[in-house]
């Protein structure tokens, strides 16, 4: 059938500056380019293109660019082109639409309306090249008090585990499958640099990345992908994923072209066949479900390591969450509206579930009225972008956060959301052994380190300005926080007060 | 009443920020002695408050009641008197009520009613087990049941004496000249954003512990929020509170003993803790653990006080003063040592204890011998300078 769609980026080529050298023809994963064998010229098919900037930056003599292509429509506020387009797209396929990512929609980004404090003359802001300030977290259930031994006066509680994480951030689920083996490799070697974690998603841990799993959080999603004992035992923490925040409600599906030899084996599954994660865990249909589960995985662990649930935030998140404290989880990873996905129904993406500040905010106020906060650390994921939106997470209430999408980017993402193509130009969500290995993982691992080291810096700039010096003392502080440009019920269950008040 | 309701802080800000003298001394012995030095030694830090609020905590003041709660209340509005003594009289088996005596001062202007109750909660039905748990929910209660009233002082055989004005001045007032007590904190305040309102001032106290407090706590949103969730709430309206407060959950009720409290709310540095290789360094781990909402940050020094016993303690970082001194039964604790010198110029010692490095005295037990050099310090974290 014919397609009645424009395409959505132009490439422009300075014919002057192009040595017709195929560098761009190499890189592009979308086969943008191509060469005129006879003629001898490099040429190009807006049509495919994607807007990766892979093939701009590569050009050896930036003879490329690419830009959005100026079509106009008649100018109409309800059907803008995005709604024409999905709609064309849906008539020639019939199917569901497909994207990948986090929500592109202007839903407002609540970070961008909450401003952070700073001492000025009755408390000496802190220096942090000069004084300590710390950042160590600890992730696991508390204890609600110590206790002593009456005897010798030494600890007499039995501490839950705890895992120490140096940098409050860690790096989100992406399976292998999702991405590419070097892309995982970069995350696990990233984050046993920076000491802090990388989530191995529901696609098992890969034999080579063993010697990282003291860095690892093991997933135990719907699919049960690559769950075995050994796997258990290996990961720092062990993670029930419940639900997405690109996706809540629904499982998951990895195409059996993306699966591989060596996903396959990851995941414990035939070569080539679907890779179907049902919406619920089928032995979970209620919360006491939900603690046999929990209960089971730390048997299976000999309560050695935290295990914690991963849900999406959805509208009554704050009464879910204090079930899943009551269920026996060590933390609770909370994924908000814009949080990413490999792939994803688009109707789903952008539009089921709540921002993560406002699903944060709730939780925290709400564990905290039932006397249960220090039962769960507190993993705020969907949209950090910057380390002063981790600052604003700690603030409201979370005790890490988790990165993903600012984690691909800082390997080459640009987020164009085709991620569910597997034609990753970058390397990273693709298994095309051609295109993955474009990723070095020493490189993407010295990115990553390099990323998480900046944001540290400047998170410790930010504390030291408020004249705090460790983080713990800004976790839940709402006062360090003020609203701009929020409503009364908005600031109301953010908790904060106006600027100015 | 101007400059006596919580409305005074204008800005809803929930802590006041201030800097302030402190200073306190003790006797080991437990015997009495009359407040001249500590108000003496408050006055000579006069240029450290500017005149929004001074007070006094004195243990063993009231000898003739010593197992009876006792209350100190303002009213800053006249017709709540008869409502909050119709609640206590309701709640306690009350011994005891009579306005605290006061004398006319110049300066002190607009001063709210002051009551105290002398109470207790023996066979009362409703109190339970724990009367001290009965004691703070009920103080907890008036304060926030009850507009304009408040409960400042609530211990046994100890009051605290504060208000809006010069320390030394409120000493005047409160004819501090008449008490007699083993240990004695002081405090002179600057606050900078409010004007200043009497319940605001120090000694904060709740039960038999007090606070006096030179600083601001940056960590009061976190450390505030994990009080409520344990019952407390921050009516006074300024960060001296949540101090009160948490010595009393870790101390009473968590039963953890103060050095180990101490090293809660002026946590050793993890780098300190993880090259500690002796068996101490579990348990100071697990408190940091288990209390990272309890430490206290920012820049403060705080002279903490219970029955028989009296605590200083400064911020991790050292960003507040304070010094301490001894001579034979006598420790002294200040902002400023020359405050010290003055009431008693002849000190065995005088030195300044390391930032986070608590400093400890406590009545001695009978037969118990003075303390040596320093001999106060037992610190369970240890200074982090």
């Amino acid at each position: 059938m014919k397609s009645y769609l424009a395409s959505r980026f132009v490439v422009l080529r300075d014919q002057e500056r192009c040595i017709q050298c195929r560098v761009c023809v190499r890189q592009c994963g979308y086969d943008v380019h191509a060469c005129d064998q006879e003629a001898g010229d490099v040429y190009s098919s807006d049509d495919r293109c994607v807007g990766c900037h892979r093939c701009v930056v590569f050009c050896p003599t930036q003879a490329l660019s690419v830009r959005e292509n100026p079509l106009s429509y008649r100018a109409n506020a309800n059907w803008r082109p995005e709604a024409i387009e999905d709609v064309l797209r849906q008539a020639e396929t019939g199917g569901v639409l497909l994207t990948g990512m986090g929500n592109d929609k202007p839903y407002r980004i609540y970070w961008d309306h909450l401003v952070l404090n700073a001492s000025q003359v009755t408390n000496p802001s802190i220096d942090p090249l000069r004084e300590p300030m710390e950042l160590t977290t600890f992730l696991g259930a508390k204890p609600e008090a110590v206790t002593l031994d009456p005897e010798t006066g030494a600890l007499g509680t039995q501490m839950p585990p705890q895992v120490p994480v140096d940098v409050p951030i860690l790096f989100s689920a992406m399976s292998f499958g999702s991405i590419s083996l070097p892309a995982q490799e970069s995350l696990a070697r990233a984050a046993a640099e920076a000491g802090t974690l990388f989530n191995t998603g529901e696609g098992g841990l890969h034999r080579s990345l063993y010697p990282f799993a003291g860095n690892a959080i093991v997933q135990v999603a719907s699919g049960r992908f690559g769950v075995d004992p050994e796997y258990l035992q290996a990961g720092r923490m062990v993670e029930i994923k419940i639900g997405q925040g690109a996706k809540p409600g629904i499982g998951g599906h990895l195409p059996g072209e993306k699966v591989s030899a060596e996903v396959a084996a990851t995941r414990m599954i035939p070569i080539g066949t679907d890779a179907l994660s049902p919406a619920p865990h089928h032995d979970i249909y209620s919360i006491e479900d939900l603690r046999q589960l929990i209960y089971a995985l730390k048997e299976a662990t000999q309560y050695s390591k935290p295990v914690g649930v991963k849900i999406a935030a959805v509208h009554n998140v704050a009464a879910i969450a204090s079930g899943i404290v009551r269920a026996g989880a060590d933390y609770i990873a909370i994924d908000g509206l814009r949080g990413s996905t490999g792939a994803a129904p688009k109707v789903m993406r952008d539009h089921v579930g709540i921002p993560i500040e406002l699903a944060l905010a709730a939780v925290d106020t709400r564990l905290r009225q039932e006397g249960i906060r220090h039962c769960v650390s507190l993993i705020a994921a969907g949209g950090i972008r910057n380390s002063a939106d981790v600052l604003k997470a700690i603030a409201l209430g979370a005790d890490a956060v988790y990165i993903a999408t600012a984690a691909l980017v800082a390997l080459g993402c640009r987020v164009c959301q085709m991620c569910y193509a597997g034609k990753c130009s970058w390397g990273i969500a693709t298994q095309n052994p051609y295109l993955t290995r474009r990723i070095n993982p020493a490189i993407g691992a010295r990115r990553l380190a390099n990323l998480l080291r900046g944001w540290s810096h400047e998170i410790q700039e930010m504390l030291g300005g408020m004249g705090i010096n460790a983080l713990e003392s800004l976790r839940g502080n709402r006062l360090h926080l003020r609203a701009v440009g929020l409503s009364d019920s908005e600031m109301r269950v953010l908790g904060v007060r106006p600027a100015g008040e | 009443m101007r400059g006596t309701s919580t409305r005074n802080n204008p800005y809803g800000d929930g802590k006041v920020i201030d800097a302030c003298s402190i200073f306190g001394v003790m006797d080991v012995t437990g015997r009495p002695f009359s407040g001249d030095r500590a108000i003496a030694a408050i006055a000579c830090m006069h240029e450290r408050g500017n005149g929004l609020g001074g007070g006094f905590a004195v243990y063993g003041c009231y000898p003739d009641f010593p197992d009876w709660y006792a209350l100190h209340v303002m009213y800053m509005e006249y017709d709540v008197r008869e409502h909050v003594e119709g609640y206590i009289g309701g709640h306690f088996q009350l011994h005891l009520a009579e306005p605290i005596p006061t004398r006319h001062v110049r300066t002190i202007s607009d001063p709210p009613q002051l009551w105290r109750y002398f109470v207790s909660t023996t066979d009362h039905p409703l109190a339970g087990e724990e009367p001290d748990d009965y004691v703070v929910q009920q103080v907890m209660r008036i304060n926030t049941r009850f507009r304009n009233a408040f409960v400042f002082s609530s211990g046994k055989n100890m009051g605290v004496f504060k208000g809006v004005g010069y320390p030394e001045e409120l000493a005047e007032f409160y004819c501090l000249d008449e008490y007699r007590g083993y240990i004695w904190t002081a405090h002179g305040r600057f606050p900078t954003n409010t004007p200043g309102w009497w319940g605001g001032a120090h000694p904060f106290s709740i039960l038999d512990w007090t606070v006096v407090h030179n600083g601001e706590i940056s960590s009061y949103g976190t450390n505030r929020r994990y009080l409520e969730s344990f019952g407390y709430h921050c009516t006074m309206e300024t960060d001296t509170e949540v101090v009160a407060y948490a010595v009393d959950l870790l101390v009473r009720r968590h039963r953890l003993p103060i050095e180990a409290a101490a090293s809660v709310l002026s946590a050793p540095l993890w780098s300190h803790i993880d090259r500690d290789s002796s068996p101490r360094s579990t348990l100071l781990r697990a408190l940091r653990q288990v209390y990272p909402s309890l430490l206290l940050n920012g820049p403060f020094t705080v002279i903490i006080a219970h029955a028989g016993e009296m605590i200083g303690l400064t911020d991790r970082i050292r960003l507040r003063p304070l010094t301490a001194a001894r001579r034979g039964p006598l420790v002294y604790l200040s902002s400023e040592e020359s405050a010290i010198r003055l009431v008693d110029p002849d000190l065995d010692e005088v030195w300044t204890p390391l930032g986070g490095e608590p400093i400890m005295t406590r009545v001695l037990a009978p037969g118990e011998g003075l303390p040596g050099p320093q001999a106060a310090v037992r610190p369970l974290g240890g200074g982090t300078r």
